[in-house]
């Protein structure tokens, strides 16, 4: 697991480093591009924790190009490599931006918050239920939630099939692995 | 020959229409004289915009001082006349300026490039936490979107305006208007304006109403952008929102067209056209205290 610092990534971007939000579009290319460099250097399937808790703020442009393009560029039919992102630190003072950005591009992401966990963004109550159901297993095959949340399994693997494209779940042959849960190592 | 332009007693965002008509027939080559000595104050709007004013002209132009020494003193806290002196030749009594004012949440700062948005929005925070909480009666939440509000504003002349700007950002009772206390955040350019910026928006339509007004209404009501990236736009759109959800008032001008956002608490019409022309862009945000609820 990666573990990226949003607000180290920012001071050794900027030309001065003291400054704790993330605002304007240039800076949040020059991030973006920083936690792209970091990535290339992992294995081709990795989950990085991208850490809020060092940013005061977010501004709508910044949460544009760090997080909507890192989603969309990640979540193509041809990315990089499989990389999942776990959000780590995120208040309200990130918040407004963060999910203004995610509704306009149709994105969803997992924060991890003191009590586990959290899928936010733009889901369906299909995928929702799918992605939770997941969570509470850890890791599970399509067939192991069909019974649980009242569909087919051929329904369920559709679902989950697209959330692993999301990449909001993890796929590892024939089953689905939560993020966040320590099974993504397995 | 020189034109004198006279500023009036009380300079915001509606009077400063006022130096703007005096100057519609004066060539930019011509001088002018910027006559302020009658001016008792001026709001952020105002003192961004005589900045700006004297970057669309082609001749130097003078400026007289206000003859009030709190008017003078104050408008010295703000740094205006730090500026001022590199675009007007100055005329009258200027105060050094001599320690700050609890009214300044942020003196008048030049916003030419990203990092200066960054220093902005650092300098603003503590005083605005502070501001709007405080004094303001808002939730705390409201801080945090006045700073990407500002952000916003500001990154407007970073990418669109092609030349640097002014921002200033004071706390006032506003009694004329409102009889509350309001944050005012003023951001003015004299840059190409929306509507030569949206000209090369791709795909855009040429209809038969393509003026400042339309680029206006495109930019922020709709949300267009000149670049093609779909994640453009959202910072006005942004602005909106935050002005919607604590009864604030955004105006922006540019050209000969001005559009708002009008709260219930003001009389402004939404949308003003064949104003006389000025280069640029001239925005400003307006956040009351939260009204008393009544018992």
């Amino acid at each position: 697991m990666n573990h990226i610092d949003l607000g180290t990534v920012l001071r050794q971007t900027v030309s001065a480093n003291l400054y704790s939000n993330l605002v304007t579009r240039p800076t949040g290319q020059a991030v973006r591009n920083q936690i792209e460099l970091l990535m290339r250097e992992a294995h081709e399937r990795t989950l990085t924790v991208l850490d809020f808790s060092h940013v005061s703020m977010m501004d709508f442009s910044c949460a544009d190009e760090v997080i909507a393009k890192l989603l969309l560029r990640y979540c193509d039919e041809n990315p990089p490599h499989e990389a999942y992102f776990l959000f780590r630190g995120m208040t309200d003072d990130h918040w407004e931006a963060i999910e203004t950005v995610l509704e306009r591009h149709g994105l969803a992401l997992a924060i991890e918050q003191e009590d586990g966990v959290h899928v936010v963004g733009v889901l369906s109550e299909r995928e929702r239920r799918a992605w939770e159901a997941v969570k509470r297993h850890g890791r599970a095959l399509a067939a192991d939630l069909a019974g649980e949340i009242g569909e087919e399994e051929p329904e369920i693997r559709d679902t989950l099939d697209g959330l692993w494209r999301r990449r909001l779940v993890m796929r590892l042959n024939e089953e689905y692995v939560a993020l966040g849960g320590g099974a993504e190592r397995g | 020959m020189t034109t004198v332009i006279n500023v009036p007693p009380s300079l915001d965002d509606q009077t400063f229409e006022q130096v703007l008509e005096q100057l519609a027939p004066v060539p930019p080559d011509e001088k002018i004289l910027v006559d302020a000595r009658h001016c008792r104050w001026a709001s952020p709007y105002g003192l961004t915009a005589l900045l700006t004013l004297a970057q669309t002209r082609a001749e130097r132009p003078a400026f007289a001082a206000p003859e009030t020494e709190d008017t003078v003193g104050y408008w010295a806290r703000t740094d205006f006349f730090k500026y001022a002196e590199e675009l007007y030749d100055l005329h009258g009594t200027v105060p050094k300026r001599t320690g700050g004012d609890s009214r300044v949440l942020l003196e008048v700062t030049p916003v030419a490039k990203s990092e200066d948005v960054h220093e902005v929005v650092e300098r603003i925070q503590a005083k605005a936490q502070q501001i709007i909480s405080t004094e303001l009666s808002l939730d705390a939440k409201a801080t945090v979107g006045f700073a990407m509000t500002l952000s916003e504003i500001c990154q407007n002349i970073v990418e669109h305006a092609g030349r640097g700007g002014w921002v200033a950002v004071q706390a006032y009772t506003w009694k004329k208007r409102l009889g509350r206390r309001v944050v005012q955040i003023a951001v003015c350019d004299a840059g190409i304006g929306f509507r030569n910026s949206l000209e090369g928006a791709p795909g855009r339509v040429r209809d038969d109403r393509w003026d400042d007004a339309a680029a206006l209404e495109a930019a922020v009501i709709r949300g267009v952008s000149r670049f093609r990236d779909p994640g453009r736009g959202q910072g006005l759109s942004g602005v909106r929102r935050y002005c919607g959800r604590w009864e604030g008032k955004l105006s922006i001008r540019s050209g000969t067209a001005r559009i708002a956002l009008v709260p219930k608490w003001d009389e402004d019409v939404p949308l003003e056209e064949n104003l006389p022309p000025f280069p640029g862009a001239q925005v400003q945000v307006t956040i009351p205290e939260r009204a008393a609820s009544k018992p």
